[in-house]
């Protein structure tokens, strides 16, 4: 449990942040460059001092002002991945990733729940660079060797402060997966500081929204990303929708996947169906996040003939929006909640309304998947 | 080339003065540095001025500032004498302690420098990995400076070899016990017959002061590699 009541004045803006949010899994603190994110992050560490209120990790307070308790950052048994990789130039792969170990072992003795060496040594694939030195590694080995560096100390949380922003394109593809693995095989919970949607997307269990030094949204990834306000409070992320799905089937002659999706129980609407979309990476039986921007999502009022977009999905209208200028945000229960965008005139010559039927249709090309930013 | 009694005397008391010399100043001068570049603190500007006072005044001022403080009747040089039975003045330490005080500010120079550029944030880094403070100076501070802590080292020991001025009117020009390279040759230049003696010692300190630089170099070169690392 992270447990965060606290703010601090940063230049022209004020951080105040009332967070409880139980630590299991991914927790992800999206938004906008500059909202404060790493902030927190450094609250949590201890690098950085609120001006006021409680911090709490796991029941043990790590900074309460009025009590005047400031737990030093070698005492919070936190681990942090920064944005760069911060490796010591002098020390070597090994050194490096021993440096923690060897200060916990002394400070707490070694236990039995210790992460194994080799163990994570493995799961990074950072074994054959132990006796480098680390002038020599890649951008995307050197932030490897960081993460596993803070994970054998056997840190009871990890925080990661946007660890891919510092590495180019080609080396992002060397670390997410890592990252994923992570998150499937470690019980480390793990906080990680994002602006970008799609990393969210492929990581977060939990994303809290920070805009403008306040907490702007807290849930799970679906019903934050399907926030339609997402574009005013993040800097680039634009109005859509998230539902859970399940790889089904490789489609080879087609060059298509296609993902199942199940609906909530007792909505009474349409309960699940297939989308089929380009080709995804992911293997069969694969559980994935998948998000449909409202621009990609149109309307009919009955199942279309002769039309390229191939998913048609029955729904229910369940609420309406007015947006911007000409446009109409629509949200349709296909088993799980869509948006789509549409003009004003079509919503009226549709005649829709809450409750009504209709079919939403969605390009396959929507969900193309595109290599992460 | 054949030494004589008096400049074998001079170039090894050189020697041992210059390294305890050394020796002293190198952790009070690590300190400095490390006071100067990384704390904020009042009265900050006049310790880098005092510091900074060798390198710019007359070395024969600093020198008569060594004997108002440590002569017998200075307030240094007489507590020392009764506590601690340490006679500094006419003794080689004073000579030790003239040529620290003339080193320091380069000492502290060549190490600041490399302080300011060691990067803080692997030192915060080191913080969350469980290292306290003073682990974290010695284990990743301290290595990140080592070029400018060993430039600054043979700088000092170097700077040490050929003070002159301070140690002359500190301690005064006594042979085998204050009697310094520089202050032998210019004692032997005085005297009638004494110039052969004078160019041997040049000669000397020349090999000496060649030796220092090869070493500069070479060291240079290591870091150099090691630097690589550095990036």
């Amino acid at each position: 449990m992270i447990e965060i009541d606290a703010r601090q004045r940063l230049g022209k803006t004020e951080l105040k942040i009332d967070l409880k949010v139980e630590t299991k899994g991914i927790l992800a603190l999206f938004g906008p460059s500059g909202a404060g994110k790493t902030s927190i992050l450094n609250w949590l560490a201890g690098l950085n001092r609120p001006d006021d209120g409680i911090i709490r990790v796991d029941g043990q307070t790590m900074f309460d002002r009025r009590a005047g308790i400031d737990i030093a950052p070698e005492r919070r048994r936190l681990g942090y991945v920064f944005q760069e990789p911060r490796l010591f130039p002098h020390l070597g792969v090994r050194g490096n990733l021993l440096y923690g170990r060897r200060l916990t072992h002394r400070r707490y003795g070694t236990q039995e729940s210790d992460i194994g060496f080799d163990w994570i040594v493995e799961l990074l694939g950072i074994g054959g660079l132990l006796e480098r030195r680390i002038a020599t590694l890649s951008g995307g080995e050197k932030q490897r060797v960081a993460i596993g560096r803070a994970l054998l100390a056997n840190p009871r949380l990890l925080l990661m402060d946007e660890p891919l922003a510092a590495v180019d394109v080609q080396r992002k593809s060397e670390i997410l997966p890592f990252i994923e693995k992570l998150h499937a095989e470690l019980s480390v919970p793990i906080v990680y500081v994002s602006h970008d949607p799609d990393e969210i997307l492929r990581l977060a269990d939990q994303v809290a929204l920070i805009a403008d030094g306040k907490l702007a949204a807290y849930g799970d990834v679906e019903s934050v990303l399907g926030r339609l306000d997402l574009p005013n409070l993040t800097d680039n992320a634009e109005a859509g929708a998230v539902i859970g799905v399940t790889v089904l089937a490789q489609d080879d002659g087609s060059g298509l996947s296609l993902l199942g999706f199940s609906g909530a129980a007792g909505q009474g609407t349409a309960c699940g169906g297939v989308i089929r979309v380009g080709r995804l990476p992911h293997a069969v039986g694969q559980h994935l996040n998948l998000r449909i921007l409202a621009n990609n999502v149109a309307l009919a009022r009955q199942p279309v003939n002769g039309m390229s977009i191939l998913n048609q999905l029955p729904g229910r209208v369940s609420q309406i929006v007015a947006s911007d200028g000409p446009f109409v945000d629509v949200q349709v229960d296909i088993g799980s909640p869509i948006w789509a965008r549409i003009t004003r005139k079509s919503l009226q010559e549709l005649n829709l309304s809450v409750g009504d039927n209709v079919i939403a249709l969605v390009k396959s090309a929507a969900a193309d998947p595109k290599p992460l930013r | 080339m054949e030494l004589g009694e008096v400049e074998l005397t001079a170039t090894l008391l050189s020697l041992k003065v210059a390294f305890w010399s050394t020796l002293v100043t190198l952790p009070i001068a690590i300190f400095l540095a490390w006071l100067l570049s990384r704390k904020q603190f009042p009265g900050k500007m006049l310790l880098d001025c005092v510091v900074h006072l060798p390198l710019v005044l007359p070395p024969v001022v600093v020198g008569y500032g060594l004997l108002l403080l440590f002569g017998s009747k200075g307030i240094l040089g007489s507590l020392l004498q009764q506590y601690l039975g340490i006679t500094i003045i006419f003794t080689w330490k004073g000579a030790a302690l003239a040529s620290a005080v003339m080193a320091l500010p380069l000492f502290v120079r060549a190490i600041r420098v490399s302080f300011d550029a060691a990067d803080q944030r692997l030192e915060a880094a080191a913080r969350c990995l469980g290292a306290a403070r003073w682990w974290v100076f010695l284990s990743v501070t301290l290595p990140l400076a080592m070029p400018g802590i060993i430039a600054g080292t043979i700088l000092g020991f170097a700077r040490s070899l050929s003070e002159f001025g301070a140690t002359i009117t500190f301690v005064s020009n006594i042979p085998g016990e204050t009697q310094t390279l520089p202050l032998a040759i210019e004692s032997l230049i005085q005297m009638p017959d004494g110039e052969a003696g004078a160019m041997r010692l040049t000669i000397i300190s020349i090999i000496i002061a060649f030796g220092a630089l090869i070493l500069a170099h070479r060291v240079n070169l290591w870091l150099m590699r090691r630097g690589q690392d550095m990036r």
